[in-house]
């Protein structure tokens, strides 16, 4: 279609045209010409490496991200982050434009490295690439090697990179290379024979939830096992209004983390967002390692406790028995409410996976589950929870689909809500159901970044938003007549 | 990311002026080294993708970039589908890239060396891995085969025409700059001979201003041709002849060599001053700059 006729289609079609084509779009016919869709993507969830990247370089005692690259990218990383949060995401960028294009970006990284330490005095300078260095080839070891010999670098500053083309994996493979490399420069030389911290090292995993955080700290402070959480933002993006402004108000500390490779154990719960991070480091840290899903359900937060408990070598605490049992709790007494319910989900792999063990234990169907940037092995995990559950008979995995196929599935194959971020707010008005804000980001909702899904209290929190929803609906559509006090 | 361990594995660069002969001598070099016994891998870096014909016989391989194209993700792609073996064992990978006039080849070479090493093909068994790099180090994707925990020696191949000596010249200026920062040495000019008049002793001597050596003179001979028409090595094709001697000579000065050193290139007065000397450049006559032959 040329330029005009697009014009005069739009400005011309009739009334009964748009009306036939919005019915049309609602069809099976529609929907299997969406899934033959390859030149295209529309709407997918999942957003690019430098984004994961900074998320995680804001979670170190006074580290400032630092993009090499583009102003535009750098803006859209941290007003994304500073929508979800609610809260200041400071990071610099050292500002490429065309002739850093033409000449390699080493002078924008020297300024912009001689500017950020003097401005913004920060103890650690976590950069990070956008696409158009990633594009031209600059050499960052080299780089940065050359600013040393300059002395742009003050003598013992850490400074670690990471490469994070935008064009190329996701959000989650960004998060895993900066931490990796944060770590890896942390550590070098740290390492004591026969030393043992007696602490155990956490990686949460690419998680913007800070309630998740102080929940993994509340389960070990239960334990009594000490706990250094390996990029910990939950002070960082959840600080307290004093009426100050603080460039970095928390973190994990950088002594921490750098002893970190003489820890007790090491945990990842993160085994998709942080593979090549745990992968690392257990050729190079002392003491045991696992990697365990996310704790997400019953199911997953018991392997965190048994873990825990096996790892520390101490008993689990009555307390958290109790919490436990509380959580069972809260599921009988509202499974009702979302026993066959049929649900459609996306997310990252390794939320996707909590959220389909969580749905099933609650007699819930994770009828489509989608996941952009999933692999096999992906796919076959969650294959695998679905054959073990009787629920799980009938649902379907949709892996590299985006939501705009999503609305496709909604639409010709009705479920009762769906599981996501605020990006699926769309197809959820157009199907009629309720939207569950559990992933990232979430931009039209307050405060939900403060309520752990992770853990028994997860548990409680996820069935509690879930099914009072599902009430909700039913008092505001049920007829008179079943209008009851008790439900 | 960072540096790689440490092991044993060396590997080696080849740059030159375009149509010098790069691959032509990289490939001889290399069954030259397969035939001392020696594992050798081939990383073409050239969208061009003919970098491993004579060790393939093969019209053209599968780059890396050409399944990317097809598969349209870099993720789907394993590494038997882009590494093959030909003559004595060697292992043989082109990057490939974009057509001509479109795209970012430079970028392509980044993307074929990221997957290679995440696909764990730089295995402990290799003796050696050959870059054999586009004729220009014209962006910083093409500088990606000399970035730290890669090569670490460069060989410029180049002959006494003027224009080749000019190339090796401006090629040992860019190793300047990134051995300032790395650990990426000069170790050698490759002649390969064109016939032209005290060839050997200005090659040498060019060499010997640069810092650097003129490992081998690599004498023209038509049997590289004759080989070439079977897409073989002349070490495959006809192992007796004297020019396979010359590359196996060649294999056993890089197996040997120690001298790897940071260039001093030359300034431009310098070189030119260097090619009078030897009567390839006559010295300039301002008067008649400009002036055309049936002005004169």
């Amino acid at each position: 279609m040329s330029a005009e006729a697009a014009v005069k289609y739009v400005t011309e079609t009739t009334e009964a045209e748009k009306e036939r084509v919005a019915a049309w779009i609602n069809t099976e016919e529609y929907k299997e010409l969406n899934f033959k869709r390859e030149a295209l993507v529309i709407a997918p969830p999942h957003t690019c490496q430098p984004l994961g990247a900074e998320l995680v370089a804001h979670a170190f005692e006074g580290s400032l991200p630092f993009v090499h690259g583009s102003q535009g990218c750098a803006s859209y990383y941290r007003s994304t982050l500073n929508r979800h949060f609610r809260d200041p995401a400071p990071a610099v960028s050292d500002s490429m434009t065309e002739d850093g294009a033409v000449f390699g970006g080493q002078n924008n990284l020297h300024e912009g490295l001689e500017n950020a330490i003097a401005i913004y005095k920060p103890k650690m300078v976590s950069i990070f690439t956008s696409c158009m260095p990633e594009i031209i080839g600059d050499d960052l070891v080299a780089f940065l090697k050359n600013a040393r010999n300059k002395g742009i670098i003050p003598e013992g500053m850490p400074v670690p990179f990471a490469n994070t083309p935008s064009f190329n994996g996701s959000h989650i493979h960004g998060y895993d290379a900066m931490l990796n490399s944060i770590l890896h420069t942390l550590t070098e030389g740290k390492k004591v024979e026969g030393r043992c911290t007696g602490k155990v090292n956490l990686i949460p995993g690419f998680d913007a939830n800070t309630g998740n955080f102080r929940e993994y700290k509340r389960l070990f402070a239960e334990f009594g096992v000490p706990l250094t959480i390996l990029g910990d933002i939950s002070d960082v993006f959840d600080s307290p209004c004093d009426g100050s402004y603080h460039t970095y108000p928390g973190g994990t500390k950088l002594d921490d983390a750098a002893d970190s490779i003489n820890g007790k154990a090491t945990l990842s719960l993160g085994p998709y967002s942080g593979a090549k991070t745990f992968a690392w480091l257990k050729d190079n840290y002392s003491g045991k390692h696992a990697a365990i899903p996310m704790p997400l359900g019953i199911a997953k937060t018991d392997e965190l406790i048994k873990k825990i408990s096996e790892l520390s070598g101490k008993p689990v605490p009555e307390s958290i028995k109790n919490e436990r049992g509380r959580a069972v709790d809260a599921m009988t007494d509202s499974h009702q409410y979302m026993h066959g319910k049929k649900f459609a989900l996306y997310g990252d792999p390794d939320q996707l996976i909590g959220y389909v063990s969580f749905l099933l234990e609650m007699g819930a169907i994770p009828y489509h589950i989608l996941c952009s940037k999933g692999s096999k092995k992906v796919e076959k995990e969650i294959q695998a929870l679905l054959d073990a559950s009787m629920y799980g008979a009938g649902c379907k995995i949709y892996m590299g689909k985006d939501l705009w196929h999503m609305r496709s599935l909604v639409m010709t194959d009705r479920v009762d809500a769906m599981i996501g971020d605020t990006h699926g707010k769309f197809a959820c008005r157009d199907a009629g159901i309720p939207l569950f804000r559990f992933g990232f980001p979430i931009f039209d909702r307050v405060n939900k970044h403060r309520y752990p899904i992770i853990g028994y209290q997860g548990v409680i929190n996820m069935v509690t938003e879930i099914c009072n929803k599902f009430i909700d609906i039913k008092d505001e559509t049920c007829e008179e007549r079943f209008f009851e006090m008790m439900r | 990311m960072w540096p790689q361990k440490e092991n044993t594995m060396r590997q080696i660069a080849i740059y030159g002026k375009g149509g010098i002969g790069k691959s032509t001598t990289t490939q001889n070099t290399v069954a030259g080294l397969a035939y001392l016994g020696k594992k050798v891998m081939i990383v073409g870096c050239d969208p061009k993708a003919d970098s491993t014909r004579l060790i393939l016989h093969a019209k053209a391989q599968n780059t890396v970039m050409d399944l990317v194209r097809e598969l349209g993700t870099v993720e789907d792609l394993e590494l038997e589908d882009v590494m093959k073996v030909g003559y004595g064992d060697t292992k043989c990978v082109e990057s490939g890239g974009p057509e001509p006039g479109v795209g970012c080849a430079g970028r392509g070479v980044i993307t074929a060396i990221n997957f290679l090493e995440e696909n764990g093909a730089y295995t402990d068994d290799l003796d050696f891995v050959f870059y054999d790099v586009l004729g220009d180090v014209v962006c910083g994707g093409f500088a990606m085969p000399i970035r730290e925990g890669k090569a670490e020696e460069i060989y410029i191949v180049c002959s006494g025409e003027m224009m080749a000596m000019y190339a090796a010249n401006n090629i040992a200026k860019g190793i300047l700059k990134y051995a300032t920062s790395g650990k990426v040495r000069l170790a050698g000019l490759i002649c390969n001979a064109r016939k032209t008049d005290k060839e050997f002793e200005l090659v040498s001597a060019l060499a010997a201003k640069l810092g650097t050596q003129m490992i081998h003179f690599v004498p023209r001979d038509n049997q590289v041709q004759r080989a070439e028409m079977r897409r073989m090595t002349v070490i495959e094709y006809s192992p007796e002849h004297p020019q396979a001697q010359e590359y196996r000579n060649l294999a056993e000065k890089i197996l040997n060599n120690k001298m790897l050193v940071i260039p001093t290139p030359l300034e431009m007065e310098e070189l030119e001053d260097l090619l009078m000397e030897f009567g390839i450049m006559e010295a300039e006559d301002e008067s008649v700059v400009g002036v055309a032959e049936a002005a004169a």
